[in-house]
């Protein structure tokens, strides 16, 4: 608390970012761990959450004569603008928030006070949902291949690998220290998936220490384990996620890749995925795209090509796709690396495992995925997310692009997945909001040393507890869909990749589709399952009836349930909404008369189960277009009325101005 | 003149036909007056029937004696013959060239055609412009219908019918009639019962250099205001190109004569820029090899999507004028037969409920785009060719693609509002370029008249409107929505209609599979609702 200079701030203006002109008056709090806008609006005291942990930068802009603003740019993909009176009000909630945005130990992080009043009990269930062993044993293992070993228990070859790892059996501890010896940071190559149909495996490692002439027997062993493990085919392919330029300029470092013919049978292959900085940068400019107010067609697709951010996940997917064609298709066993093996790897294991395994299509099995390929292999959450104020070249939005690739693919598989995109960006959400401890650190060391099972909660058993709202109504078990690996393209389609408005402008609720599919035919499917209860009940009756009837005994039929409403609360006739702004300038067009209501609040759906569980969540998000009715119908200040009948008639020039 | 001088080789076998997603199939290649077919002889195996009125190009080369044509159609699909012998391919080839472009209208296949249904509804007889306005005469006794077009006296392009405001005699409308660009004064396309607001449509004032009026032209559209009460006009040009206009004898109306309304100038692109920016779209959606940045580029270059924008932000201004100015509005361009048609539909779907269900859209077609009341988007000088010609003429256009996409855009936002489905907007771009009915032939009402339509072929909507037929095109998502829908026009929210120009391009099995999955989640609910009552 002692970062926090003001703790409230009356009578500041949160901005609507599409059109400038809307604005609501509220105030501002500070907290240890939010910045809460609650709105002065009488009946609705509308609030406004932001994590500390989501804030991405924070800008002071120039004063103006209405006051001090404040732009609040969140990891989520949240932007807020908020004008504050005061000139030095607003220098100390900036200064607060850059102290309060950039945490600089573990326990000034949210998890560590956020309390969901679960007892002991459920929070060791919650920990235990989620288990690695359970899931190795799933994919067939261990076998007369495979085996687990403990040759990194107390983390002694790899720190930021898991204790327990699967190796091939032909690999004994020899050969792994002495592989580990030969690898960057040690992170020698151990098993990701395990491919029952055919035994081919997925295996990850980083980059050997070869520079330009070095070799390392154990490693070629190592490798030789590997490809031994899989008795159907005689090579292996190692397959590097770099481009071939970054590569070899490891190699000058004393690092680099494979040489073929140092290793028996082994067939490389580079794959080009750009490292961490360009995908930095990529994000970046997709950003300022999709800030951009109002743009035009051209400007928009220009810079989202310029940004090259779907280049990338082409790129990714690629990778992924070609791991799953080798495993699946051709029987073949790939070993992946990239630099260190913690960004590019991950993605491309993840990706694979997902396009292979349908159950990593399910929701348990996609937290599970995300446990083996990005937690327990020491993805360096705490750094490429900024958890902690640390060295800001270290961020990257790595699991981003992974999730990403999975919402790619569930709009080119509809059915094939368990869960929706509520899902992915309900996760994406919470590996930036430290609210639980899964991602906290950059490995399984770090998180058992800060006793992360015993002092925070996980967010699998949340998601877990409610999984209702996270399910794809498409997903049948028994659909051709789910079942097997996914049908793999045959040729590139760039067309196929489209830019995801859902997550990266998910707080500009009128960019999104006004009803949701998914929504309404998850009540359907409700109210289906309803009706089969009911139906069951009554034809129970109808049976005794039919017996009693059978004894002669006059009874009078019950009159089944009166009939439902065939209307779906979550989406239908709630469709009024505010029109936008059409005139092809900046300021909006005036709408004078009341607007049908705000029904569309109801559209933005689930946010009654954001408001429970993730208040953070539904922050700003719902309500949009209500608000903006609100603030040019209600005359709630004398100051505004008179602002809006201003603004009337600048808007009337405004249609002029275009004529 | 007889089919068969053209047909010079009418049957060849050991056709080979490649098409995309289905494997090489062998058979029979047949050429009739309208059709080219390819039957493989075999049980089960699916044929190819192709109208050669939908064939946009072929192209043609040999190997040795093996010829292959390569057929581009307008439905942007292109398949592949291979034919042995080079005499066979030459003689196909040409007969394919003549009969995919014959001059005469009457020739073409509606016809010809003899329906295999029973017609229970006459789709002929199914929007009569009298019906149509009943459902606006029981709002309000404003507009009257006037005969004053019978036997096309005043507009060519108008229907014997139109609405006019009851205030304004015929005689004063016959005055517009000479002030406005083809003889198309204002009349109703659209009231909003809400509010007693009006979408009138015209063709551009012929005010000229020197700032012609007409006394009439202004009595009549201020008719239809109330008073005290102002009016928008929108222009669906910008103002640079309708100031040049006024050369050319057209213009715009002028502030000083027109004082209750407020002008304001969209710019809407028009003929040939749309036809260019369709054809660099099909070829960047066809071409498979550049990498994912020159995709995106490509797709910018097309502008199809700048062109989707400005005319849904258009239909999205008039509308607010309507439904949040309370103001009616007039919408014209130059003719007032292709922008002016976009605006004024779209902004119904916007507005009115009905323009969203299979009928009431159907009905907003026919009044807005074909015969009953507005009329005239010419259909056969715009959709004579599509993306694969090279004839450029200046009059061939998507115009009509424009707009059903535009109605795509909004259903996929809205996807729960729409009584139809995509395939519904997919089967009306089909034939309106080739079509066995007659619904889509001509280009003005009287042109119409003329070749017979009503006697002589069928109507699309007589089979449409069949059950077994509507079902398929019937949204299972869709429940009645009585408000006014506002749909999102931002770059992020607008997205390329994959149905349309990648349908060719890639599988949509897991797509289709996924729709049929919802309709059996639907229609399972409804099945125990059913039982349960």
């Amino acid at each position: 608390m002692e970062h926090i200079r003001t703790p409230k701030v009356e009578n500041v203006r949160l901005v609507d970012r599409v059109s400038s002109k809307k604005a609501v008056l509220g105030t501002l709090y500070l907290t240890a761990t939010h910045i809460i806008f609650v709105e002065n609006a009488s009946d609705t005291r509308k609030e406004t959450w932001i994590l500390h942990s989501q804030i991405s930068t924070i800008e002071k802009q120039a004063t103006t004569a209405t006051g001090c603003p404040l732009l609040v740019r969140c990891k989520n993909f949240q932007i807020v603008q908020l004008v504050i009176p005061q000139e030095r009000d607003c220098h100390d909630v900036y200064v607060s928030l850059i102290r309060l945005a950039r945490p600089v130990k573990y326990e000034e992080l949210y998890c560590f006070s956020f309390n969901p009043k679960l007892d002991k009990e459920e929070r060791e269930q919650g920990w235990r949902l989620i288990d690695l062993g359970e899931e190795y044993k799933r994919m067939g293992l261990p076998n007369s291949c495979w085996q687990l070993s403990d040759v990194n228990r107390d983390y002694r070859v790899c720190d930021s690998y898991p204790s327990e790892l699967y190796v091939p059996k032909s690999a004994t501890a020899h050969i792994i220290v002495g592989s580990s010896k030969f690898r960057s940071r040690r992170r020698f190559p151990a098993l990701s998936y395990y491919y029952k149909a055919n035994h081919a495996s997925i295996c990850r490692s980083s980059q050997p220490l070869s520079g330009f002439s070095a070799r390392c027997l154990e490693d070629e062993q190592m490798l030789q384990a590997i490809r031994k493990a899989n008795p159907g085919s005689d090579f292996i392919y190692v397959v590097d996620t770099r481009p071939k330029l970054n590569a070899m300029a490891n190699r000058a470092a004393g690092k680099g890749y494979e040489n073929e013919d140092n290793y028996s049978n082994i067939k490389f292959q580079f794959i080009g995925i750009e490292n961490i900085h360009v995908m930095r940068n990529s994000l970046q400019k997709m950003l300022e795209v999709c800030e951009l107010k109002s743009p035009s067609m051209s400007e928009f697709l220009w810079g989202l090509e310029n940004s090259g951010w779907l280049r990338h996940i082409k790129a990714i997917m690629d990778a992924g796709i070609f791991l799953a064609k080798a495993v699946s298709e051709e029987g073949v066993s790939v070993l992946v690396h990239c630099s260190d093996g913690w960004d590019r790897t991950a993605q491309v294991c993840s990706v694979a495992s997902l396009l292979l395994d349908p159950y990593y299509r399910t929701l348990k099995g996609f937290m599970i995925l995300i446990e083996k390929d990005w937690i327990s292999f020491g993805h360096k959450f705490n750094h490429r997310y900024g958890n902690l104020d640390a060295d800001p070249k270290e961020i990257s939005p790595v699991v981003d692009q992974f999730i990403e690739c999975v919402w790619q693919l569930m709009e080119q598989f509809p059915c094939a997945f368990e869960f929706n995109e509520r899902f992915l960006i309900h996760i994406q959400h919470h590996i930036y909001s430290c609210q639980f401890g899964n991602f906290l650190g950059n490995s399984q060391k770090e998180r058992q040393e800060l006793k992360v099972q015993e002092r925070t909660y996980s967010l699998w058993a949340h998601l877990w507890k409610n999984r209702a709202d996270y399910l794809n109504p498409l997903f049948r078990a028994d659909h051709s869909q789910t079942q097997g690996t996914l049908p793999l393209p045959t040729t590139p389609c760039n067309f196929l990749y489209k830019f995801w408005s859902g997550m990266y402008n998910r707080f500009e609720k009128g960019m999104q589709p006004r009803q949701s599919v998914t929504d309404h035919l998850m009540a359907v499917k409700e109210e289906t399952q309803q009706l089969e209860e009911e139906l069951e009940i009554l034809e129970e009756r109808l049976e005794k009836i039919q017996k009693v009837q059978l004894n002669r005994t006059k009874v009078k039929s019950k009159p089944s349930e009166p009939s439902r409403h065939s209307g779906f609360s979550t989406s239908d006739n709630s469709t009024a909404n505010t029109p936008q702004d059409y005139s092809g300038n900046a300021r909006s067009f005036p709408s004078r008369s009341p607007s049908q209501g705000d029904e569309d609040s109801a559209l933005i759906l689930t946010q009654d189960n954001l408001k429970i569980s993730d208040p953070d969540l539904s922050g700003n998000s719902d309500q949009e277009s209500g608000v903006e009715d609100l603030s040019c119908r209600s005359p709630s200040g004398g100051e505004r009325a008179s602002e809006d009948s201003s603004k009337d008639r600048d808007s009337d020039e405004a249609v002029f101005l275009t004529a | 003149m007889e089919f068969a001088e053209l047909i010079k080789t009418p049957r060849v076998d050991n056709v080979v036909l490649h098409r995309p997603f289905y494997p090489a199939v062998e058979g029979t290649l047949c050429l009739t007056g309208h059709h080219l077919i390819l039957s493989s002889r075999q049980d089960n195996t699916e044929e190819l029937w192709l109208l050669h009125s939908n064939i946009d190009a072929i192209d043609k080369r040999f190997v040795g004696s093996l010829g292959t044509i390569i057929i581009k159609c307008k439905d942007f699909r292109i398949i592949q013959l291979d034919i042995p012998g080079m005499e066979e391919c030459l003689n196909i080839a040409s007969s394919i060239e003549a009969l995919s472009t014959l001059d005469s209208i009457t020739l073409m296949y509606p016809f010809f055609y003899r329906p295999m249904f029973e017609v229970v509804e006459d789709g002929w007889h199914s929007f009569l412009p009298e019906q149509e306005f009943e459902l606006y005469s029981s709002a309000t006794s404003e507009w009257r219908l006037s005969y004053i077009n019978k036997e096309f006296a005043v507009c060519l392009s108008y229907p014997p019918i139109v609405i006019v405001p009851n205030s304004i005699d015929d005689e004063a409308v016959r005055k517009v009639a000479t002030f406005r660009h083809g003889g198309r004064f204002p009349v109703l396309s659209y009231y909003h019962k809400k509010n007693g607001m009006v979408i009138m449509r015209s063709g551009q004032p012929l005010t000229g250099t020197n700032g012609r009026r007409c006394k009439e032209d202004e009595k009549l559209i201020n008719a239809t205001l109330r008073a005290g009460k102002r009016g928008y006009i929108i222009d669906t040009r910008s103002l640079n190109v309708a100031q040049q206009a006024r050369a050319k004898g057209g213009g715009f109306e002028q502030e000083a004569h027109y004082p209750q309304w407020r002008r304001i100038h969209k710019s809407i692109e028009r003929y040939h820029i749309l036809q260019e920016s369709l054809i660099k779209l099909v070829e960047a959606c066809n071409d498979q090899t550049h990498s994912m940045d020159r995709w995106l580029s490509k797709l910018e270059t097309s502008n199809w999507l700048t062109h989707i924008k400005e005319i849904l932000t258009t239909a999205c201004l008039a509308a607010q004028c309507i439904d949040r100015e309370a103001a009616s509005v007039l919408i014209h361009g130059t003719e007032g037969t292709d922008s002016t048609l976009q605006v004024t539909s779209l902004a119904q779907i916007i507005l009115e409920p009905r323009s969203r269900t299979i009928h009431g859209f159907e009905a907003l077609i026919e009044r807005e785009w074909l015969q009953v009341r507005k009329a005239g988007h010419p259909f056969q000088q715009r959709c004579a060719q599509s993306a694969y010609c090279n004839s450029k003429q200046k009059w061939e256009s998507p115009v009509f693609l424009l707009f059903l996409d535009c109605v795509w855009q909004i259903l996929r936002q809205f996807p729960c509002s729409f009584e139809f489905n995509e395939h519904f907007l997919i089967t009306l771009f089909e034939h309106v370029y080739a079509s066995q009915f007659g619904t889509f032939l001509g280009n003005n009402e009287s042109e119409r008249c003329k070749l017979k339509l009503q006697q002589k072929t069928m109507s699309l909507w007589s089979w449409v409107n069949q059950p077994s037929e509507l079902s398929k095109f019937t949204n299972p998502l869709f429940e009645a929505n009585n408000f006014v829908i506002w749909p999102s026009v931002a770059p992020q929210s607008l997205q390329l209609w994959e149905g349309i120009f990648l349908r060719w391009n890639r599988s949509s099995k897991y797509l289709d599979e996924a729709y049929e999955e919802m309709v059996n989640i639907i229609e399972y609910n409804k099945e125990l609702q059913a039982k349960s009552i």
